[in-house]
């Protein structure tokens, strides 16, 4: 019995998929999708448009930066979001399909580089972190810390933050294979506030009081300088990436009137509520 | 008339049960198709190639060597061949640090030239660009990289599937996260389910039954994520604090939180099956002086063996393929396992949490393809062997 109702409901799942294609609308509508950094942003930014501008219909979808930019080479959104830069073989892809992009920056995100709030460690040099990230600095009492092993946790190896922190911090080396990889940042936020022998990097924007962020140096030791949206807007703190907004040159007239919108003041207004840094002007 | 609708329901349900079968070999023909065009494919990414001068004598880079040359763990050629010269690594992000605009051209077309010059002069050079910007000019030549077969593919250690310039995938420390991490929680939930199914079955009385049976049921019915969630938040912590450990994100996090995600069906299962056992051969059993837990171990249970198998196949089957609360309370760092208090990471973990940024129909994706494979082959196995083990003992 229970096998017949399941190749019922298996037959009827097909039949409804394959009646249920996607509908056309009257209105005007856009495709947003991409990353899950710059996802808040985009909807904050579609919801006021919207609201504004009846006529216009913005959807926002996640999945991540290359689900992103695949759907954008074929042809199922009008935006992707991105975190990071197009990969080499994105842009050959490209070049194959004779596609071209425009690339618009919309925001700029800091990475925190954060521990659980009990670690007396208050500061590190870029060197110590990627000592730290690639494995050969294994014990917060080399940093300074109590004798207790240091817990590394990181993203996904197919996440923009993962691969920016590895480019930016890391001097391009690999991280270890012993770094903890979580799903999600608000993973990371929670095991770190739980462990207290934790390291973590996360967006700005995801800061929270259960986890103390770091002061960073560049420059071997000789100044520090914690995350903040002061020190990221002057540029004085380190590890800041920008978020980007991709879409098709033959696109653009389409999508202008939004991309101007999340240019404009009124949307970098928006950037800076949801805790990204805003173009500077 | 009646005969014509009989008929027409017949073939309605034939065609189900024939589209069902075909969706399944479709999904299996698609998963291999793109599963296996990942062996002997380059892990260097398309239209890539590493570069050295022509007078450096290795013959071929692995994916480790190269690894351990750009994470400058290899410093001197020495190191891997009879060469003399320190390593210097060239790659298109130090073009602008070593050279004018000018001197590469508006659109890079005097990049080749460039790069040649640079390394006839620094003999130690391991440059890495793509095949279409740099001709080859008898000063420099390109070093082959093997390809990915299917014992590295099986038998590496490590997993760098985004690691540039040459990806590394070996799958055994995710073969082994997942069966252990399986293994360990159809352990804890088989004799558990069991127990919690011969007492609802056989001892429990009706109107305790009643209030158990639906709250075991309800069990089944709350989303994985919750159930992740609910790890991270409560058993990450306890077992932490319990070992005394320095990360509670463990393969024994993930046993627990899966043996308890499969019990609900295990008990469910086994429970129908106990309750199938004719009331006639139950009474023959106490008839004959049985006591009830005789009846139970000596009567019950073998007459059930085979439903009570069906629960384990299930169980098991819902660990192995379990993503979402895996993901979540393992920590997914990719070590061969050694101890259950360490991370681990599994299959679907890894598919899922790395699917969605892969570039489409790039190495890397197909290479998750191959994992999606290797996830259905391990099923199919357990299975079978289960399948065979049963209908042995329902023989003797």
């Amino acid at each position: 019995m229970i096998m017949k109702n399941s190749l019922l409901f298996t037959a009827l799942c097909l039949l409804g998929y394959a009646c249920g294609g996607p509908g056309s609308s009257a209105t005007k509508s856009i495709t947003v999708k991409g990353s899950d950094t710059v996802l808040p942003v985009a909807q904050k930014t579609a919801e006021s448009f919207m609201a504004a501008n009846p006529g216009v219909s913005i959807t926002v979808v996640g999945g991540g930066s290359g689900t992103g930019l695949t759907a954008l080479m074929d042809g199922n959104t009008d935006i992707a979001m991105s975190s990071r830069d197009l990969k080499a073989d994105e842009k050959l892809k490209l070049q194959d399909k004779q596609i071209e992009f425009e690339i618009k920056t919309l925001a700029v995100d800091a990475l925190a580089v954060i521990v659980h709030p009990s670690n007396p460690v208050q500061r590190l040099t870029r060197e110590q972190l990627e000592g730290i990230f690639t494995g050969s600095i294994t014990n917060w009492k080399d940093l300074g810390g109590e004798d207790a092993p240091i817990v590394v946790y990181s993203r996904e190896n197919s996440s923009g933050t993962y691969e920016f922190f590895k480019e930016h911090v890391m001097d391009k080396k690999n991280y270890a294979s012993s770094v903890l990889n979580m799903p999600a940042t608000g993973a990371i936020v929670q095991s770190i506030s739980q462990t207290t022998g934790a390291i973590g990097y996360i967006g700005f924007a995801y800061m929270t009081p259960e986890v103390k962020p770091l002061e960073v140096s560049y420059d071997q030791g000789q100044t520090f300088v914690g995350p903040s949206m002061e020190s990221a807007k002057d540029k004085s703190y380190p590890i800041s990436r920008p978020l980007y907004y991709l879409y098709d040159v033959k696109n653009a007239e389409k999508v202008a009137a939004y991309m101007d919108y999340v240019l404009s003041a009124e949307g970098q207004q928006i950037v800076e509520q949801v805790g990204y840094i805003p173009l500077s002007k | 008339m009646k005969r014509l609708v009989e008929r027409s329901a017949e073939g309605l349900i034939k065609a189900c049960g024939f589209a069902s079968a075909l969706t399944v070999l479709l999904i299996v023909f698609f998963l291999f198709k793109e599963g296996i065009s990942f062996l002997n494919s380059s892990p260097v990414e398309d239209h890539h190639a590493l570069f050295v001068h022509s007078g450096n004598p290795v013959t071929q880079l692995e994916e480790g060597q190269i690894k351990d040359l750009f994470d400058k763990k290899i410093n001197h050629w020495k190191q891997l061949t009879d060469y003399g010269h320190p390593v210097v690594l060239l790659t298109a992000n130090d073009l602008e640090r070593l050279f004018t605009p000018e001197q590469l051209g508006n659109n890079l077309e005097y990049l080749s030239a460039c790069v040649a010059h640079y390394i006839d002069t620094v003999p130690g050079t391991l440059a890495y660009f793509s095949e279409r910007q740099l001709s080859l000019s008898p000063a420099i030549r390109i070093v082959p990289v093997p390809n990915i077969s299917l014992w590295k593919f099986l038998s590496g250690r490590q997993w760098f599937p985004t690691a540039q310039p040459a990806a590394m995938m070996g799958t055994l420390p995710l073969i082994l996260g997942t069966l252990l991490v399986s293994l360990l929680a159809i352990l804890i939930a088989l004799p558990l389910g069991l127990a919690a199914a011969i007492y609802l079955a056989e001892i429990a009385d009706p109107r305790m039954r009643n209030i158990l049976k639906p709250v075991i049921e309800l069990l089944s019915g709350i989303p994985s994520v919750v159930y992740g969630f609910f790890g991270l938040v409560v058993i990450v912590p306890f077992i932490q604090n319990l070992f005394g450990l320095p990360v509670g994100e463990t393969a024994l996090a993930g046993s627990l939180l899966l043996a308890i995600m499969a019990l609900p069906t295990i008990i469910t299962v086994s429970e129908d099956a106990i309750r199938t056992c004719p009331i006639a051969v139950k009474e023959a059993s106490l008839a004959l002086g049985a006591s009830h837990w005789q009846t139970i171990f000596r009567v019950i249970l073998p007459y059930a063996s085979s439903g009570i198998t069906a629960a384990a196949i299930l169980g098991i089957g819902r660990a192995v393929g379990e993503t979402m609360a895996v993901l979540m309370v393992t920590g997914n760092a990719a070590l061969m396992p050694t101890s259950l208090t360490q991370p681990v990471r599994t299959i679907p973990a890894t598919i899922a949490a790395e699917l969605g940024e892969a570039s489409f129909g790039g190495l890397h994706f197909k290479a998750l393809f191959a994992l999606g494979c290797l996830l259905f082959l391990i099923t199919l196995a357990t299975n079978l062997l289960v399948e065979r083990t049963t209908s042995k003992s329902r023989k003797s």
